[in-house]
């Protein structure tokens, strides 16, 4: 009874806060938010999961108009790696965060609208040693940065 | 399981105006618990991260954020806004993995 009551509360939430997702969407919004999608943030291998994301597109890598701050040589402790990504790329649409080595590589993404500046900042986990990977997609093409970050201590547990 | 937002708010907004444009930063408590961490009992805690996050700006969406477990715990997110006046309204809202949610308005001051 109560665990029937339980889910049928878990639901009702989950479905009104989806439907004003999708009315605010529809009704307002410059951007269409992309569904929350599960396929590509349990993939465990960086490479599958490149692949499952961007599927062929070319990733044209080290651009210099991607700019990586805060995010630390060597974090102390992986639970809390600061980051802030900024751009000069116009017409940004979306910003992907990957940590290479993690269990599940891919962390984030942002889809912002032309309103909002390309400058985000976020905290990560890191398990281990890793090289931090941003994407950016911007008219249409993928541009990548890396980083490494040395872990002193691993943020993921197991 | 966490009673998020049960009397407090779980969201932190605050703005700041800089040469015309707006500077968001939020804060969320949310355990973000990404299913691989152990209790004292050496069991496996349930996933419980937040899944979407978005930010509207006078009720119009212009920033959706899909996550995974391996965001820190309590995230911590700043954007910059291109414009924003005083007066308007910023809203965040998120959902988890187990359908919680919660949103909060703030106005630019």
């Amino acid at each position: 009874m109560i665990k029937s009551r339980r889910q049928f509360i878990t639901k009702t939430l989950a479905l009104g806060a989806y439907g004003i997702t999708i009315t605010t969407g529809i009704l307002h919004s410059p951007i269409v938010a992309a569904k929350w999608l599960k396929q590509r943030f349990i993939l465990s291998d960086y490479d599958e999961t490149i692949a499952h994301l961007f599927n062929g597109e070319t990733l044209i890598d080290n651009h210099n108009k991607i700019k990586i701050s805060r995010l630390p040589n060597v974090a102390e402790n992986g639970a809390i790696v600061p980051i802030k990504i900024s751009s000069q790329f116009k017409n940004i649409t979306k910003i992907y965060i990957l940590v290479k080595n993690n269990p599940h590589p891919l962390s984030a993404e942002f889809e912002i609208s032309p309103a909002v500046e390309a400058e985000v900042s976020a905290r990560l986990k890191m398990a281990k040693t890793s090289e931090v990977v941003v994407i950016v997609e911007a008219d249409g093409k993928f541009y990548r940065r890396f980083k490494k970050v040395k872990v002193s201590i691993g943020g993921c547990g197991g | 399981m966490a009673d998020v937002g049960a009397n407090m708010s779980s969201i932190k907004i605050r703005t700041k105006r800089l040469n015309g444009k707006t500077q968001i930063r939020t804060l969320i408590t949310h355990p973000m618990e990404n299913g691989r961490n152990r209790d004292e009992q050496n069991n496996f805690i349930p996933a419980h991260h937040i899944q979407e996050l978005w930010v509207e700006h006078n009720k119009i969406k212009i920033i959706s954020c899909n996550m995974a477990g391996s965001i820190s715990k309590n995230p911590y997110f700043d954007f910059l806004l291109k414009a924003g006046e005083i007066g308007d309204t910023v809203t965040i809202s998120w959902i988890d993995n187990l359908g919680q949610s919660d949103t909060k308005n703030h106005i630019i001051k």
